[in-house]
């Protein structure tokens, strides 16, 4: 453990925690954008430069350790200058379009240009300018909102381990860039969408659908597979317009490109809502009753006279767990047979 | 040397070449194996290539050495190679017309040569020559009969700091490696030179390559290091060349490679190019280029001593910093340090460039003043013209003026003064050269050699760039000039690398300095010194005008008129100020504002 000071209050945390995650910790508020939890520091949005005793000038919260003894000062006239002027630099290089932005709201270039209070800008100058061309069906990359922070590159390699995106370029003209700057043809689980912390990254459905006002946000289990992510369906009007995932979940906020972007079946008009029973050739709506009395007398009637084993049945990787174990126990208890099966063996 | 051999040495480096000292060493080599020469000095006489001996701007350079008498000839050209061979080689006789003057002697005899002691005398391409001159010796008695610590010690006695720019003390980088425990330590040569108009390491190892090596043997030997490279620039091509044959000979010889001169120390050395990122001179970009990642620095601590390459302890010195090193070794520490000043010892190297009468290579004692150096060495400014300011230290260094010039040239005085030694570019500029475009030309330089990894470079830079271009279009705005001083002190402040955290000095130096000459861009769009295009206005004084018409048939845009042996007038509004018409004029008639 290192014993450091902390704008005078002393903090004890481990050897090897940087003085950014000690700070926090201590619930001293320190700026950041480039900075995430899961990744290894960049020190690239300069955002949270602090002052430490006996270092020349100051240095990135995020990417110094702790030691013993060591005198941090997260706040001066000269650091919120330095941060100030960080964030103008920024600003001066982006869309400023937050009335028509996606982000809007939960936007954290948003958030400090509000607590740090730019509206005029000193900076003001050529902006990059990018055609939008990427294809994917998934994600938008709006790179002129971009900051470069390395967020998306970091988590795709980091955690991920897909590599599908890089630096390229450099200086001013760097940017994000796919292999040859193809359209993006990865996974599509959309880390970098979850970690973007502006509106350079967003998902292609949820385009206009709803930014934060009138949006309720509802924890649930993603129905897809067994592995039962928790995740978060924001839903506007009844009808689920973007999926996020918190990051103390037991998927870490982690989701798959099913969990993340594959909702829409949801409101879909071709899902069956009433059971359907064939007659004559033709699928008639029926209740649930009638339905289900239909199934259960072919049952009995076909173990009457054939014996439970020439009946078999198959559940759905869609289930939860408990409805499949209730299946199975249905199929053994109730009918008598073992043939009970799962669609994911298939 | 036997009193009749004959020896005809040929500049060979870059510049030798380019002004074709390949083809002047072959004609000395044909002219003296024809017929009736032959027979008389053939034998005695051996044509050498050697590398480059600084003054670039006589090549090629070639010495003819008589017994103890040696001539030097400048400008040589392949035809004047039979009457240099007939009237010298043959009759004894030299070609005093041809001969260096003056300047070529006042431009060595000044100098006091470490580093560059031998580039120019021996072949680089031979290990024997680098032998022939105690070559090796040092490595020899170094890893046969001294413990680490006592080579720190003499590295530390001789005051050796880094070369490449910020001065750091070799001594203690190796001290510090040396203590580490690790499986395997790194020794990395930083042959990635790449201020605009530097060209001192790339010199080095093409005249002296073995020196490098042998300075690393130590080096690696003092930090108990078994593997070595060499960063170079895949832009030096001779010098790569140059550099492997170095390394293979090395190795024949059991100078590299495993236990070597019959020790159980092992040490071998990679070559690894350099993909022409600037960045990658900062130690933690070049150690990501090596480990085969994108050439982008990360934040220090952990300083690579302790962590470096593939996370092991790694020292990272300059290539001058290394060549110094089996110098130190021969001669003692005491002699290194009689060179130079309290704080800064030895000599230095630079590459004077810019507007001076013998641009070229020169290696100076530390401290010694820049005026001096400016001209005694280099002869002064081209062409009787003012000087105006010298700049040190590339693209992160400052202009230093007329009235510092008395300045010594060391660490700590070059700092005080806003400027910094740097790796050892020094281009002189003057009165023909304007500073707001002297900063431009700087910040060009590193916003688009910025990674565009951290915010305050990748876009400060950017804007600096943005505003000195608007001053040298003449849409300066008052208060231009606190906003370049606001953002440049915030810049470097703010900053990741050390790229960013010099890239404003330029400007702030020139502001400093020269601060009159951003106020007349600004306040009365005017460019002083004639430079900002955007700025000037063209005019014919009619008092010298003769109506020659030169002006007329020079103009692309048609803007002159006048007709013969009458006043000549330029229009204004079709003038595209490209300067022809300046150029063409030879009653000085045509005045530039």
């Amino acid at each position: 453990m290192a014993t450091l000071k902390i704008n005078s209050i002393d903090v004890v945390v481990p050897e090897g925690t940087t003085v950014l995650e000690a700070a926090r910790k201590s619930g001293i508020y320190i700026p950041a954008l480039c900075q995430h939890p899961k990744l290894t520091p960049f020190g690239g949005c300069r955002l949270c430069l602090v002052e430490i005793k006996g270092m020349p000038r100051p240095v990135t919260s995020c990417t110094t350790p702790v030691s013993e003894g060591m005198e941090v000062v997260t706040t001066s006239p000269t650091i919120e200058r330095l941060r100030k002027t960080v964030l103008e630099l920024i600003l001066s290089d982006h869309p400023n379009d937050c009335m028509v932005c996606e982000q809007a709201g939960a936007c954290t270039l948003q958030e400090l240009a509000y607590e740090y209070g730019i509206r005029e800008n000193r900076f003001e100058g050529e902006r990059r300018q990018y055609a939008k061309k990427d294809g994917n069906p998934f994600i938008e990359r709006d790179l002129e909102k971009c900051i470069m922070c390395g967020r998306c590159v970091k988590i795709c390699d980091e955690v991920q381990g897909v590599e599908a995106i890089e630096f390229g370029y450099r200086g001013f003209d760097a940017k994000i860039c796919t292999s040859f700057e193809e359209d993006l043809s990865c996974e599509f689980c959309g880390q970098c969408v979850a970690v973007c912390p502006t509106g350079a990254l967003t998902g292609k459905l949820w385009s206009k659908k709803g930014r934060q006002m009138g949006v309720r946000e509802v924890d649930s289990t993603c129905p897809y597979c067994g592995t039962g992510c928790s995740l978060t369906y924001h839903v506007k009007d009844n009808e689920i317009v973007r999926v996020t995932s918190k990051d103390d979940t037991i998927n870490e906020g982690l989701l798959c490109v099913k969990g993340r972007f594959a909702y829409k079946y949801v409101n879909s008009p071709d899902r069956l809502r009433k059971p359907l029973i064939k007659k004559d050739g033709v699928f008639v709506e029926a209740s649930w009753d009638d339905a289900l009395d239909l199934i259960a007398d072919r049952i009995k009637g076909i173990k009457a006279e054939h014996g439970p084993d020439v009946i078999a049945g198959l559940s759905s990787a869609r289930c939860t767990n408990e409805e499949n174990y209730a299946f199975q126990k249905f199929m053994r208890a109730a009918v008598g047979t073992n043939n009970v099966d799962h669609c994911a063996r298939l | 040397m036997d009193k009749h051999n004959i020896t005809v040495k040929v500049c060979m480096g870059t510049g030798g070449i380019a002004a074709g000292g390949a083809e002047v060493l072959d004609a000395f080599v044909k002219e003296v194996s024809s017929s009736g020469i032959a027979a008389e000095v053939g034998k005695r006489c051996s044509s050498e290539k050697v590398g480059c001996r600084g003054l670039c701007a006589k090549d090629v350079l070639v010495d003819v050495i008589i017994g103890d008498q040696k001539v030097t000839y400048e400008h040589v050209k392949t035809d004047m190679v039979p009457r240099i061979v007939q009237e010298h080689i043959v009759g004894n006789a030299p070609v005093t017309e041809w001969a260096a003057g003056e300047d070529y002697h006042n431009f060595h005899n000044r100098q006091q040569k470490v580093v560059l002691s031998d580039c120019g005398n021996i072949d680089p391409e031979d290990i024997n020559a680098y032998i022939a001159v105690k070559g090796y010796v040092a490595a020899r008695k170094v890893v046969t009969s001294m413990s680490p610590s006592e080579v720190v010690g003499i590295i530390k006695a001789s005051g050796l700091r880094g070369r490449g720019g910020a001065g750091f003390p070799t001594a203690t980088k190796w001290e510090i490696a040396g203590k580490q425990e690790a499986a395997r330590k790194y020794l990395i040569c930083n042959a990635d030179e790449g201020d605009p108009g530097a060209f001192m390491d790339r010199s080095v190892i093409e005249g002296n390559p073995h020196a490098v090596i042998e300075g690393m043997i130590i080096g690696a030997y003092a930090i108990g290091s078994d593997k070595g490279y060499v960063y170079i620039r895949a832009e030096y091509p001779l010098a790569v060349e140059r550099l492997k044959k170095a390394l293979e000979d090395a190795r024949s010889q059991n100078l590299l490679g495993k236990g070597i001169m019959g020790t159980s120390f092992d040490f071998d050395i990679l070559i690894k190019l350099g993909a022409g990122a600037f960045v990658c001179g900062e130690e933690t970009a070049l150690i990501a280029s090596i480990e085969g990642q994108r050439g982008m620095p990360r934040a220090k601590p952990p300083f690579p001593v302790y962590q470096g390459l593939w996370g092991k302890p790694t020292v990272i010195n300059n290539v001058e910093t290394l060549a110094n090193v089996p110098y130190i070794m021969r001669n003692g520490p005491e002699w290194f340090a009689s060179f130079g000043t309290e704080k800064s010892k030895g000599t230095k190297v630079f590459a004077i460039t810019g507007k001076i009468k013998n641009s070229g290579l020169i290696e100076v004692p530390m401290g010694i003043p820049l005026r001096e150096i400016i001209y005694d060495i280099g002869g002064g400014i081209e062409g009787g013209r003012q000087f105006k300011a010298v700049q040190t230290g590339g693209p992160s260094g400052g202009c230093i003026p007329a009235d510092l010039l008395d300045t010594p040239v060391d660490f700590e005085s070059l700092a005080k003064v806003g400027s910094i030694v740097g790796s050892g570019g020094m281009v002189v500029l003057d009165e023909t050269d304007c500073m707001v475009n002297i900063a431009k030309f700087f910040l060009e330089f590193t916003r688009s050699e910025s990674c565009g990894k951290c915010v305050p470079c990748r876009i400060g830079t950017k804007r600096l760039l943005e505003i000195l271009e608007r001053i040298t279009r003449g849409e300066g705005k008052p208060g231009d000039i606190p906003l370049l001083e606001e953002m440049s002190v915030d810049i470097k402040l703010a900053s990741l690398c050390g790229l960013g955290q010099t890239a404003p000095n330029p400007v702030l130096s020139t502001i400093k300095y020269f601060r009159h000459e951003y106020e007349a861009h600004i306040n009365e769009k005017r460019c002083p010194a004639g430079v900002c295009r955007d700025l000037l206005t063209y005019s014919v004084l009619p008092e010298a005008c003769k109506g020659c018409g030169a002006c007329l048939r020079a103009c692309p845009a048609g803007a002159v008129t006048g007709e013969k042996k009458k006043l000549h007038s330029i229009d204004a509004s079709l003038c595209v100020k490209c300067g022809a018409c300046f150029d063409a004029c030879k009653f000085k008639a045509v005045k530039k504002e």
